[in-house]
């Protein structure tokens, strides 16, 4: 297994990736060797045939052996090539019958993982080693796409159907994830981690992940959730303008909404624009924000209320 | 000596009227050069744009949707403005009739009407961008050019009418080669671009009208609510992604099958030799129209589609590669024991050998069901098919430029400053090409606003060679230009080709020869033709 990877690939992480791997280098080494004979024959010609007289040239124009030559050789080369990737795609297909379900949920523009135990993660897929996974995916909108490089695997997820997928990691790491179907302003923010562990550590985050934060004060809690929860995708806290608008000075303070209206910032005004962005849109932006409703748990959004009161007074960069 | 008759086409008639009311096919082609080259100028600049903005992570020029409308308009404009239209419309327009003998294309006020409905087309898509460019890739996928709040409506509406003008154009074809020989030249006399043009007006006729209707009914979503593609109304959005490369790999073939049948004349030419398997590469271009018809899953592998069908695919997608795989040795073979000179056209030409080859090698990369899985929408796509899509066709369509430029006005360019140009362009188009294939094969996705640090090194380089492909079109912008007017006087055939549009002036009169030509030899026969001469 190349654990380190290649000019063109990044290290192999899973099962799957061997074998794409090895059709891709198929591929590289006989396509040099027919580019270097196309290109090496060309410039042979160039160089040996220049015209110096006018000189005469043949009529000659077919020659049945090197014709069928360049038909057949080719013609079992691409044969081999698609049996290779016909193999590894029916295996990146067939999901083994003992996988851990996980259920992944695309939106803009951020991914969620709803793991059979009862609990959702967002934009980090921890898996344990050694295990195969199965993805039942779906869009809330658009259509996003499942990509992990390291694994070598991608799928399409889309608004009107589950697809599925599978891997099965080999070594602990963080992977990134890509969404590779064009998803509108926040597509290239629409980066996940994978995080493969072995046994006990997917044991233990499990649980860790179940807790929700108790032994950590709401507010700690609510910066640890901002980034986990993929805030950070859109809404800055040092001033700078997102896709949405930032977190600080938003608490106590008087905000402009699209339609008009000015409100006061406080609990119920940050509450609701978690759980109904649509409704209170902030006067410049566009209402593109999912609802976090079923996302976040009551505690979890206490949390985040109380991280952006304490951003009230930040100042911005 | 001067071949230039004292009234040509050029000069028969003045004033803009003889020019927007002209039925002669050599002024049409010339008034889509100036179209297309038009079309490019402004697709080249997004691309710089673009370019510059993905120099470092994060935002450097523009916002993420700003960037996001540019991408869009870059492919849109190139595909749908410069590429389709280029070789067969601007160039096939003025040479297909001057090649068979004849004095018009067959209708030639028709072929006035497809230049009018591309203007009005490109006029709809100029609109378009200054009302809100349309920001979903020059795809339209649904249910995102649904849901779009910018002008998807006027775009898609000009894909639609520029479809008729690309029909036209294809039907106009097809008549012309089948009635307007010149007696004697039977099919297999015919050049070999004639060739090309006549596989490619069969495609353009038969799957532009899938395009029309596909932008049709997304219009028709999208202002009546009629649910077709969005799910949110009953719709599927695989659907679109079927309707949409039913035609879209076809014009794949219309963008390439016109650029081959050029190399086929630039190679024979400036090798003065017989090309080799003159019949192979006919049919090669017959075959690879009807293939082009039958592969269009292979765009979505990974869409969720039926894995049958995915396996279909794949299998029938290797065999357009056998084709063009026979035409690059063939071209290659015709060099073999030829007296080959290396004028500019010739330069392109080996260019797209060079860049084609590998834009076809690495189709077999996405052709290949568990490599594309890795491979779709990352970087690696976006590089294959610039080296097929530049590589491939835009450098033949400058080979075809540069070789019927003498034709076309009666001047010749500065040879020294045209190769400048071709090296400049092609060591420009490899640097930030190139760079592609690697980040992609590294899992860079595309149309990514932003990126990881990991991918900076590469997306510098790939910034950097843009800057080198963009001097290498400034530096022809000027010694064309220049050689309008100051260029020297072109004789009838600078380049001793032996098809028949170098039989008569450069440039032509209005009806293209004095008297019918007569077919003497076949387009090839530098064999009997040197051998006669000498």
């Amino acid at each position: 297994m190349d654990t380190t990877g290649t000019i063109f690939m990044p290290p192999e992480s899973s099962t799957i990736a061997g074998e794409v791997d090895a059709a891709f280098y198929f591929i590289y080494w006989a396509s040099i060797v027919l580019f270097a004979i196309v290109v090496g024959f060309a410039a042979l010609f160039v160089l040996k045939y220049r015209r110096k007289k006018r000189e005469l040239t043949s009529g000659v124009a077919h020659n049945t052996k090197l014709e069928v030559a360049w038909t057949l050789i080719p013609t079992i080369l691409i044969v081999i090539v698609f049996v290779m990737g016909f193999k590894g795609f029916i295996k990146m297909n067939v999901i083994p019958k003992d996988a851990l379900e996980i259920k992944v949920t695309g939106q803009k523009w951020f991914w969620t993982f709803d793991y059979p135990e009862g609990v959702n993660t967002v934009n980090e897929l921890v898996v344990p080693v050694d295990k195969a996974v199965a993805l039942t995916m779906s869009s809330q909108d658009v259509i996003h796409s499942f990509f992990v490089p390291n694994f070598r695997i991608k799928m399409d997820v889309l608004p009107n159907r589950y697809s599925m997928t599978w891997f099965e990691a080999t070594r602990p790491g963080v992977y990134d994830l890509f969404c590779t179907e064009f998803c509108g302003k926040g597509h290239s923010e629409m980066i996940g981690k994978v995080r493969v562990v072995n046994d006990r550590e997917y044991e233990e985050w499990l649980e860790e992940a179940a807790f929700g934060g108790e032994g950590m004060s709401l507010e700690d809690y609510g910066a640890k959730l901002y980034v986990s929860k993929a805030c950070v995708t859109c809404h800055s806290i040092d001033g700078r303008i997102g896709t949405g608008p930032t977190f600080a000075k938003v608490y106590g303070h008087s905000v402009r909404l699209a339609d008009g209206r000015e409100v006061m910032a406080d609990e119920n005004y940050i509450r609701k624009s978690i759980l109904e962005p649509a409704s209170e849109v902030v006067a410049g932006f566009q209402s593109v924000m999912p609802t976090y409703q079923g996302i976040l748990k009551d505690r979890e959004i206490d949390a985040l209320v109380a991280f952006i009161k304490s951003l009230k007074d930040k100042e911005g960069p | 000596m001067s071949d230039s008759p004292a009234v040509h086409y050029l000069n028969e008639q003045k004033g803009w009227k003889s020019w927007l009311l002209t039925l002669d096919h050599k002024r049409i082609g010339i008034l889509y050069l100036y179209s297309i080259m038009a079309a490019f100028l402004l697709g080249g600049v997004f691309a710089v744009l673009i370019r510059l903005e993905l120099l470092h992570p994060g935002q450097q020029y523009m916002e993420a949707d700003t960037y996001n409308q540019f991408f869009t308009l870059h492919g849109a404009i190139m595909i749908f403005l410069f590429i389709i239209p280029s070789i067969p419309a601007a160039l096939g327009n003025f040479v297909l009739p001057l090649m068979i003998g004849a004095k018009d294309v067959a209708f030639p006020r028709l072929n006035l009407l497809s230049w009018y409905i591309y203007i009005v087309g490109a006029l709809v898509a100029l609109y378009s961008i200054f009302a809100g460019a349309v920001d979903t890739g020059w795809t339209f996928y649904t249910p995102y050019s649904t849901e779009s709040a910018t002008t998807v409506v006027p775009m898609t509406l000009a894909v639609f009418i520029l479809g008729f003008s690309s029909i036209f154009t294809g039907v106009n074809f097809i008549a012309t080669i089948h009635k307007l020989r010149t007696p004697g030249m039977t099919w297999f006399k015919m050049p070999l671009f004639v060739w090309g043009l006549y596989a490619t007006a069969i495609i353009q006729v038969l799957a532009t009208p899938v395009i029309g209707i596909t932008t049709l009914l997304l219009i028709l979503e999208r202002t009546m609510l009629i649910g077709i593609f969005d799910p949110a109304m009953g719709g599927d959005p695989v659907l679109f992604q079927h309707f949409f490369w039913f035609y879209s790999h076809p014009a794949v073939y219309i963008m390439i099958l016109p650029g081959m049948g050029i190399i086929s004349e630039l190679i024979s030419t400036f090798s003065h030799k017989k090309i080799f398997g003159y019949k192979a590469i006919a049919y090669s271009s017959l075959g690879i129209a009807f293939v082009s018809f039958l592969v269009w899953g292979h765009h979505m592998f990974v869409a969720g589609q039926s894995e049958l069908a995915a396996v279909i695919f794949s299998f029938l997608t290797f065999f357009v590669g056998i084709p063009s795989g026979i035409k690059v040795f063939n071209w290659v073979a015709t060099m073999y024991k030829g007296s080959i000179t290396l004028q500019t056209p010739m330069w392109y030409a080996l260019s797209f050998l060079f860049l084609f080859t590998i834009g076809g090698l690495t189709g077999i990369f996405l052709g290949t069901l568990s490599v594309d899985v890795h491979l779709h929408d990352t970087y690696f796509v976006v590089a294959h098919f610039h080296y097929v899509m530049m590589g491939g066709t835009v450098m033949a369509f400058l080979g075809g430029l540069h070789y019927w430029w003498p034709k076309m006005w009666g001047r010749m360019y500065n040879e020294k400053w045209a190769k400048i140009s071709v090296a400049l362009i092609f060591i420009g188009f490899n640097i930030t090409f190139f760079s592609q294939f690697i980040m992609g094969s590294q899992g860079m996705p595309r149309r990514y606003y932003n990126y990881l640090d990991q991918y900076q090194p590469l997306h510098a380089f790939s910034t950097y060679g843009s800057w080198i492909l963009g001097l290498g079109f400034i530096v022809m912008a000027v010694y064309l230009i220049h050689s309008l007017f100051k260029g020297k006087q072109a004789p009838k055939n600078p380049w001793e080709s032996l098809t028949m549009e170098w039989v008569t002036n450069s440039p032509p009169i209005h009806h293209n020869f004095e008297e019918t030509p007569k077919l003497t030899h076949e387009p090839y026969d530098y064999d009997k033709v040197l051998a006669e001469k000498n």
